[in-house]
């Protein structure tokens, strides 16, 4: 018994050595590889190419459209877009579509390596920051023709941080509160115009056994969107965008204010927020679960079905200060900018020129029901009532911002101001708000610091 | 096992008459050849790039522009990470927290499983399959199926609780006091199933007679286990805590997955993902963040060697 054994034994021991040298060597590797990770991740994303070449054939050869409408609605617009450029200008494209999130998050290395001549991006300073960077190319020419068709707001949004132009604006939407006008009808329920209506409005929505307000922020991002709305309703539109710059520091008396106005809401917005995703949220407003809810309309319209959207209606964010009434909104704009490494720099621009006018983004628009066209001369006769109306509280604002990722640091909004804000509503706004304006700015001063 | 000392001497024997002989060419070109790929791609994979994030850990740069575009900024990068970057003290909290459960409970269980599957109860393979199909999964698609039983107001978790109403849902992976557990559930899970499968090999592997003999000398299956099988399987413990020390510090794909890893979930290895991926990055600061993960994993990882390189001496 004993021989049979211990003759096995042996044999195992430098197995098990080898075993746990490998399993080392793996754990070096995955913390080494680390450092590798932002070029390995370019090529992950899932792309798929969509073509559509020239019908003739002349004028100066395809060129080559990144883009981020990964959801199947938006890339059909891209793609009928697309084909009308074609059309239009003789130049083949060929798309190249992106997940949304991995678009964002590769940019960096994505623009440094082989771009695409053309790409999806955002106005604001985000657009800003690369173009300062030297990573956009500058497009001033292309204004030259389609600057006419544009209002001086778009034209501001357009421009880098050196005057010139940079971004061609497609369409924008407004950040504001919707509800079910069958629910507000049948519980006789009228718009709040001001922040002590809003409240009583939600207090009654309470008693009536609703969720006043639906809310989610699992993904981080859409409860920023409150922090803007009420920044620009109490502290205005300069304030905010210097705020978002860095230029007033966050331990301000304005911030303070801002965190205090939404503690009063927090009773009244659905709990448990940061577990979950703005879809589910969406949809207890749907299913009149949930009284009211403070988004975009790229989210909230976009996710209803086609059967719910006629009661499907919005107002904008109540007055709090009556020096700014509701003069501003969160308002993104998305559009397209030109690679400073474009290939074929030249036909891209023509095909900008194209993508920058009023009947273009009418192409564009006519599979996108909750979006509104930038141009001035996009015809609004197809728009539905909620596009309508959404044109309409855009052009009252006396200025727009984009939004909190895109008016400041990216990084700083993901790394700083997301966690900053879930902790706020974990709290229930209880939460030692000069503490956490300390802790936000402290670390502002490293990221701003260049 | 030692006491035998016919077994280790015949190899190092035979090894010494080897090395008097001198090497043909073609022995020369083979042992070059065998020794020095592994060691370029060993040098280029994994010594260039740890040893750059060190010094890339003492510098601030975007990731945009020439190696000229890098600014040396000294320790600044380590004493932020302490003092005023909030998720990194929760974040090693949640490292050590991670190993602590993976080595007090799930490795734990999933011994337990083998040792109660080795005992060809009625079923075993089909216990034995369920247990570990979760192994089979990747993470991430683990991560997006406890997602769904997770929900707050859709889940099967609160559901079955009767908990999934608009104002008394159990918010298990929003609330950051819960969701570092709840996370830890799904991750032991797996842990379980695949040390189970681990230890079942190495129980199927031993010798029986072994047991037959404590048997024979009056030991009940307690003792037997304890004072018999668990001393012999040395070599599969040592693999099992090597393997669970390096799953809970490589620990990610779930709670990237459920939250990208922030509100309750962070751990250094998102912070790292966190700072060097993404629109924005800091090159300087994420390399900063992974050495000091690298210099973490050192410790159990040293301890190990030293214990391997003394049990091979006294051999």
């Amino acid at each position: 018994m004993s021989p049979s054994s211990s003759g096995d034994l042996p044999s195992s021991t430098p197995l098990t050595s080898a075993l746990g040298r490998r399993a080392l060597l793996r754990g070096v590797a995955g913390l080494a590889g680390a450092a590798l990770l932002p070029v390995g991740l370019t090529a992950c994303g899932s792309t798929s190419k969509g073509t559509s070449s020239p019908g003739s054939g002349s004028g100066g050869g395809a060129i080559t459209f990144g883009s981020n409408y990964s959801d199947t609605s938006t890339r059909t617009a891209f793609a009928a877009l697309t084909r009308a450029a074609t059309g239009a200008t003789g130049t083949g494209i060929t798309i190249n579509t992106v997940d949304h999130n991995t678009f964002q998050q590769t940019i960096n290395t994505y623009l440094q390596g082989t771009p695409n001549d053309l790409f999806t991006w955002f106005a604001g300073y985000r657009m800003q920051f690369f173009a300062d960077q030297g990573l956009i190319g500058q497009i001033d020419d292309v204004w030259d023709s389609i600057g006419a068709g544009f209002n001086d707001a778009a034209k501001a949004l357009s421009r880098g941080l050196d005057g010139h132009y940079y971004f061609v604006p497609m369409y924008n939407y407004p950040w504001v509160v919707w509800y079910s006008r069958s629910l507000f009808a049948s519980k006789g329920y009228t718009v709040p115009a001001t922040w002590d209506e809003f409240v009583a409005l939600a207090q009654r929505m309470k008693t009536d056994g609703l969720v006043p307000l639906a809310f989610a922020d699992k993904d981080g991002w859409p409860a920023l969107g409150t922090f803007d709305i009420i920044n620009l309703r109490v502290n205005g539109y300069d304030y905010h965008i210097k705020l978002m710059k860095h230029e007033i520091p966050w331990t301000d008396k304005g911030v303070t204010s801002v965190f205090d106005q939404w503690a009063q809401l927090l009773p009244y917005c659905q709990q448990g927020a940061n577990g979950r995703i703005w879809q589910d949220a969406a949809k207890a407003l749907e299913n009149k679960q949930a009284g009211m809810m403070f988004q975009g309309s790229n989210q909230v319209a976009a996710n209803y079905a086609a059967a719910n959207l006629p009661d499907l209606d919005f107002f904008v964010y109540p007055v709090i200060n009556p020096t700014y009434g509701t003069d501003y909104m969160d308002a993104p704009t998305d559009g397209f900018c030109l690679s400073r490494k474009a290939k074929n720099p030249a036909a891209a621009r023509k095909i900008l020129e194209f993508l920058g006018t009023g009947p273009a983004e009418s192409i564009f628009l006519e599979s996108d029901k909750w979006d509104v066209g930038v141009a001035s001369k996009v015809d609004p006769s197809g728009y539905d009532t909620v596009q309508k109306k959404g044109l309409a509280a855009i052009g009252a604002c006396k200025a727009v911002s984009q939004f909190m990722d895109r008016d400041t640091d990216p990084g700083f909004a993901s790394n700083v101001m997301i966690p900053a804000v879930q902790h706020f509503i974990d709290n229930h706004g209880q939460s030692d708000i000069a503490g956490l304006q300390k802790s936000i700015e402290a670390q502002a001063k490293s990221i701003f610091a260049g | 096992m030692a006491s035998d000392p016919a077994v280790p001497r015949t190899p190092s024997a035979s090894r010494r008459r080897r090395g008097a002989r001198s090497l043909s060419g073609r022995d020369r070109i083979v042992l070059t050849l065998m020794i020095g790929i592994p060691l370029v791609v060993d040098l280029a994979f994994v010594w260039f790039p740890a040893l750059a994030s060190v010094l890339l850990s003492f510098t601030k740069w975007n990731g945009i522009g020439g190696i000229d575009s890098i600014k040396w900024v000294g320790t600044t990068n380590y004493h932020q990470a302490a003092t005023i970057y909030t998720p990194f003290w929760p974040a090693v909290r949640h490292n050590f927290i991670w190993l602590a459960v993976f080595l007090l409970l799930a490795t734990p269980l999933g011994i337990l499983f083998a040792v109660a599957l080795d005992r060809n109860l009625r079923g075993s393979r089909v216990y034995q399959s369920i247990l570990f199909l979760p192994v089979m999964l990747s993470l991430a698609l683990i991560g997006i199926i406890w997602e769904f039983m997770y929900s707050q107001n859709y889940g099967l978790v609160n559901t079955l609780l009767q908990r999934n109403g608009q104002n008394n849902a159990i918010n298990w992976l929003g609330d950051p006091h819960l969701n570092l557990w709840a996370v830890l559930v799904e991750a032991s899970w797996r842990q379980a199933g695949y040390v189970m499968v681990l230890y079942l090999a190495g129980l199927k592997s031993f010798d029986p007679s072994l047991r037959e003999a404590a048997r024979v000398d009056g030991a009940n299956a307690w003792q037997t286990f304890w004072r018999v099988v668990f001393p012999v399987l040395r070599p599969i413990n040592v693999v099992i805590v090597v393997v669970t020390v390096i799953e809970s510090l490589r620990a990610f794909d779930l709670v990237y997955i459920t939250n990208g890893g922030s509100n309750g979930l962070e751990l250094l290895s998102v912070l790292v993902t966190k700072n060097i991926v993404g629109e924005r990055t800091s090159i300087g600061f994420g390399s900063a963040l992974g050495v000091v993960l690298l210099v973490i994993s050192l410790v159990p990882i040293v301890i190990f060697l030293v214990q391997q390189f003394r049990h091979q001496e006294q051999q």
